[in-house]
């Protein structure tokens, strides 16, 4: 695997012939059927999703979808889904589950879309519905980042039992724009935060988020999809071995336990007041 | 997509620092005295701090129910003496080594004695044993990364295994950007707390206070039994300029507030902080098991 920087990375994803998902289902599954809308108020062409066949086995594939040019951006909001795309892939897992059908899902946003009609139906109880929910599905769930994982738009789809990522993909708390906006007032230093935030699949593999590092052609993926895809589906044959021969319950329980042991902290020693800091006593009486 | 919240938050409620360029402002005449009067950030009127004080840091203008520390919000909510603090000696590390987090959280923890941006614990409300969790937004606007992550998973967890009912004041500007990936996985960690708490028929009441923003709206915040917010306060997952910036016009005022998340369906009632305890003693006591069940 090349030596390559945050982000120099991000040029690779963010070029303009690299694969999305409408190029990589054609090659990694067969006989697709999309379903549309989440039954409550629309369908979301920035997540697709649907049942197909993947080597024999019946599977739900769920997945964002960018635009590969102008016409299919504006169909597809750049990849940035609204409350209603979260609820149609919660209304496909839910499905799956019923069927006993492993869930693919496949992560490729920059974040959510930040707008009024998406406050106004809920994105932020969307996503947590679907954070809670995934935990909880009694079904395997493999997810994989094709290229930008921002956020809480990925997240929603990446409470997994496996997260793996493309050689270059980036999984990201925030956009590394909106990074440098909040931590140095400075959208304009995106490069740098770039850099800092640690976004890359094999730091990410260190800080235990990230489970499998899915190997892109030569210099990226768009210098050979066909090749790139192949490498997918050898990942997605090998995690759904790895999947589908355990319990359920022991499923569900390894699932929680992937995300319950992220977090670095440290417990001070006991004092007689806890911390050993002043407590604060001095509240005044409300 | 949380881009600029903090700062939008300064600016909106405390309107008049973000455009003073110089400490001079011209309706700014005569000195007053720090600690003296109260200036609503919402509606701009002045009131004397004793009288804000004793309206329970409630403007009695505009209503606007300001931003209160843990500490006060345990007072004003929970018997007298009931408080058992659970893990108030964790402290958070540096994930992604960000340049002067530990300095930065060093400082604050001197500050504000706390030791991060939440307290978490048992208590008792008119008797009836809880588990309850609170943020304090004088905490890095009370943002999530690993040790808040960490101790509401914990509180839940516990609340779960000891089949006991979960409060959550909420207030939170988003993810704590200076960890990176693992405040996003935080997200992760306390809905699936939520998750089981929930399975073994728990109930689970969210209080959504000024402001509850970014990845705690998208998370454990947004998924209680029972959502309550307070009146007036900041309730929304984008920032506002970011929206504005998308949107290329300005907001209304009330865009994101308490009443607009309660008529858009995100919020079961908005409550007053003066019956804020009777409203959840009166919740829990529809809510408590009956005697004898099997659990």
């Amino acid at each position: 695997m090349s030596e390559l920087t945050a982000c120099e990375r991000l040029d690779i994803i963010r070029h303009k012939g690299r694969p999305t998902a409408l190029d990589y289902i054609p090659m990694i599954f067969d006989e697709f059927f999309e379903m549309h809308g989440d039954r409550l108020y629309g369908d979301d062409h920035a997540i697709m999703g649907g049942v197909a066949s993947f080597k024999g086995i019946p599977v739900t594939v769920i997945a964002e979808v960018k635009g590969r040019n102008l016409a299919e951006n504006q169909k597809c909001n750049f990849g940035m889904p609204h409350p209603e795309g979260y609820r149609k892939a919660l209304r496909l897992a839910k499905q799956a589950e019923k069927f006993h059908r492993p869930v693919i899902c496949l992560v490729d946003t920059a974040g959510a879309f930040c707008g009024v009609e998406a406050e106004q139906r809920g994105q932020g109880e969307a996503i947590a519905r679907n954070i809670m929910e995934f935990m909880t599905l009694r079904t395997p769930v493999i997810s994989i980042i094709l290229g930008e994982g921002g956020s809480g738009g990925a997240l929603a789809l990446a409470v997994c039992d496996e997260l793996a990522m493309l050689e270059n993909a980036s999984y990201t708390v925030i956009s590394p724009r909106g990074f440098a906006s909040i931590l140095w007032k400075d959208s304009s230093r995106e490069r740098e935060a770039c850099n800092v935030m640690k976004s890359t699949a094999e730091e990410l593999t260190r800080l235990k988020v990230c489970d499998y590092i899915i190997a892109e052609a030569d210099g990226g993926a768009h210098n050979d999809p066909q090749l790139t895809a192949e490498n997918i589906s050898d990942y997605i044959s090998g995690a759904l071995e790895r999947k589908l021969q355990k319990g359920l319950d022991e499923l569900i329980k390894g699932r929680y336990n992937k995300f319950r042991v992220v977090g670095e902290f440290e417990e001070l020693p006991h004092s007689d007041n806890g911390s050993g800091l002043v407590p604060d006593e001095d509240v005044s009486e409300v | 997509m949380l881009e600029d919240l903090f700062s939008v938050v300064k600016v909106r409620f405390n309107g008049e620092k973000s455009d003073k360029p110089d400490g001079e402002k011209k309706d700014n005449k005569t000195d007053i005295p720090k600690g003296l009067l109260f200036k609503c950030p919402r509606c701009r009127c002045v009131t004397f701090e004793e009288e804000f004080e004793k309206n329970i840091k409630v403007c009695p203008q505009c209503n606007y129910h300001s931003r209160i520390t843990a500490r006060e919000r345990l007072e004003i909510t929970v018997d007298k003496g009931s408080f058992e603090e659970f893990d108030r000696d964790m402290i958070s590390k540096n994930p992604i080594d960000f340049p002067d987090y530990d300095k930065k959280q060093q400082a604050l923890r001197e500050k504000t004695g706390l030791n991060d941006a939440v307290l978490t614990g048992k208590a008792k409300i008119r008797g009836e044993e809880i588990i309850i969790i609170v943020m304090d937004s004088n905490y890095m606007m009370a943002s999530m990364g690993s040790v808040v992550g960490e101790k509401i998973t914990r509180a839940i967890e516990y609340a779960t295994a000891n089949r006991l009912p979960v409060i959550a004041f909420t207030a939170s500007g988003g993810a704590r950007m200076q960890e990176g990936i693992v405040s996003l996985m935080q997200m992760a960690k306390t809905s699936g707390a939520v998750a089981r708490h929930n399975e073994a028929g728990l109930l689970y009441i969210a209080v959504m206070t000024d402001p509850t923003t970014g990845g705690v709206t998208a998370s454990f915040a947004s998924l209680g039994d029972i959502i309550i917010a307070e009146p007036k306060v900041l309730i929304g997952f984008a920032g506002r300029r970011v929206i504005e910036g998308t949107i290329r016009q300005k907001l209304p005022d009330d865009f994101q507030s308490a009443e607009f998340m309660l008529e858009n369906g995100f919020v079961d009632m908005i409550v007053e902080r003066k019956k804020m305890r009777r409203v959840i003693a009166h919740l829990l006591k529809l809510h408590k098991p009956k005697e004898g069940t099997t659990e």
